[in-house]
């Protein structure tokens, strides 16, 4: 492995990691808000969205990120509707996410049992302080492995926005490969710069899977 | 006395099984009303149409005041510590003071012997001392009527004791009970008078005396000939 190769690639391959960071945690976050909203209307039952929620979820979460993308990217257009690659990349991820967060999070609120919800309301609670003192938080416990799982996969998945020109680590490492055959060098980089992202991720990930774990079941 | 609680003409089916046909009782201030009766007989059902966790297909139900309910498994707060289970619903429906409750909910630890327990959590405790921060938990709403259903039927039978000796203490200060339990000394002990409940209906309604010696229909005799035990010859 030539070192020279790797310095002068350094750079490029940071300013990729930083786009790929930014794209990745919006479309996380996003996929969190649509998976908290999806999951409430799934819980709470309410009628006809949750019908439209679990179509979305079947929808997306059976369908490739690929296809997602490559009909956000070019489908919309078609129907008159512009956007640029990196809010495509952010609204395609977090509508993939959002329909594993949706059923991560439904997951966990049931998973709660019914009776707590009935010791609370015979404390004389209402139905909302039971549902956001007693059954939310137990829930989010319940929920942080999949949660954590999520966003790992989430994070790697941003790998084929390189498909949509968007100049990620992939995009990136493919390029230089194409233009100046340097693959050893490019596939390394490539590899360090996904770790890079993706340890502390897993990392903070584990201590919250530990902390959770802790409060609801002390060990 | 003043009745503080009338059922009348109960009926709960779920869907076409009916599991509770026309009861009707009351129940007095400072009354212990013991309800006993065979697995299914409809005992926790009835309890739970009272404090209005089942709806009711006919009839009534009228409290004066509020219940406080106690549940076979506990159903403490794992999130949270002794002391948060005690303080969240005097804090967030009734909107007292924090110190206050807080002030109450120690006194009322002490008095069932968890003083120390109160910042552990409930994973930390055992089944009977998980049950008596229930009572505690249910007692600081100052309901006007207690509910116990089967409170020592998950618990192992050293710490029955710790969990019955508790709800005695409650009968020494005149609360309104109503407990369903299958430990039939401690029924005959605690009562102040016995229901007996078989397939959804009143079959017996006496003072405990008369119900443990000498029941009047044929249904009580069986099943209290269920709790004794002789050697066949």
């Amino acid at each position: 492995m030539d070192t020279r190769v790797l310095q002068e690639y350094l750079p490029i391959f940071a300013e990729a990691f930083l786009l790929t960071v930014k794209i990745g945690l919006a479309g996380v976050a996003l996929a969190f808000v649509i998976g908290i909203l999806g999951a409430f209307i799934r819980y709470f039952k309410l009628p006809l969205l949750s019908e439209a929620v679990k179509g979305y979820v079947e929808l997306f979460r059976n369908t490739p990120l690929l296809v997602q993308l490559f009909f956000i990217y070019y489908g919309l257009p078609v129907m008159g509707i512009r956007i640029s690659a990196e809010i495509c990349g952010i609204v395609g991820l977090g509508l993939l996410g959002g329909s594993y967060m949706t059923e991560s999070i439904r997951s966990g609120l049931e998973a709660v049992p019914v009776i707590q919800t009935e010791s609370a309301l015979s404390l004389g609670m209402t139905r909302s302080q039971t549902f956001l003192s007693v059954i939310l938080p137990q829930a989010f416990s319940l929920s942080v492995p999949a949660l954590v799982a999520n966003v790992i996969f989430l994070l790697k998945e941003t790998s084929v926005f390189s498909a949509i020109s968007l100049m990620d680590l992939m995009f990136t490492a493919k390029d230089l490969i194409g233009l100046y055959y340097n693959t050893t060098e490019s596939l390394f980089l490539l590899v360090v710069f996904y770790t890079v992202m993706l340890l502390p991720v897993s990392f903070v990930g584990s201590i919250a899977e530990k902390r959770s774990r802790f409060k609801m079941f002390g060990d | 006395m003043e009745e503080i609680l009338k059922v009348e003409k109960l009926t709960k089916r779920y869907e076409d099984i009916t599991v509770l046909e026309n009861v009707s009782f009351s129940v007095k201030k400072g009354e212990v009303l013991v309800i006993v009766g065979p697995s299914g007989c409809g005992k926790s059902t009835l309890l739970r149409c009272i404090n209005g966790l089942e709806d009711i297909q006919d009839g009534k139900v009228s409290i004066e005041g509020k219940t406080g309910m106690v549940f076979q498994s506990y159903e403490l707060f794992p999130h949270m510590t002794v002391l948060q289970n005690l303080m969240l619903a005097p804090l967030k429906v009734q909107k007292r003071d924090k110190g206050e409750v807080m002030k109450e909910a120690e006194q009322l630890l002490e008095r069932v012997g968890l003083s120390s327990k109160k910042n552990n959590y409930p994973r930390q405790l055992s089944g009977g001392q998980k049950q008596r921060v229930a009572i505690v938990r249910a007692l600081i709403m100052h309901p006007e009527v207690l509910l116990f259903d089967e409170v020592t039927a998950a618990l192992d039978p050293e710490m029955v004791r710790e969990v019955l000796d508790v709800i005695l203490d409650l009968a020494t200060q005149h609360k309104t009970m109503l407990i369903v339990t299958h430990e039939m000394n401690f029924a005959r002990a605690i009562a102040d008078r016995v229901i007996f409940l078989e397939g959804g209906s009143i079959m017996e309604d006496t003072t405990p005396e008369e119900f443990f010696d000498a029941p009047r229909s044929e249904r009580a005799k069986r099943f209290l000939s269920t709790f004794e035990y002789k050697k066949k010859e």
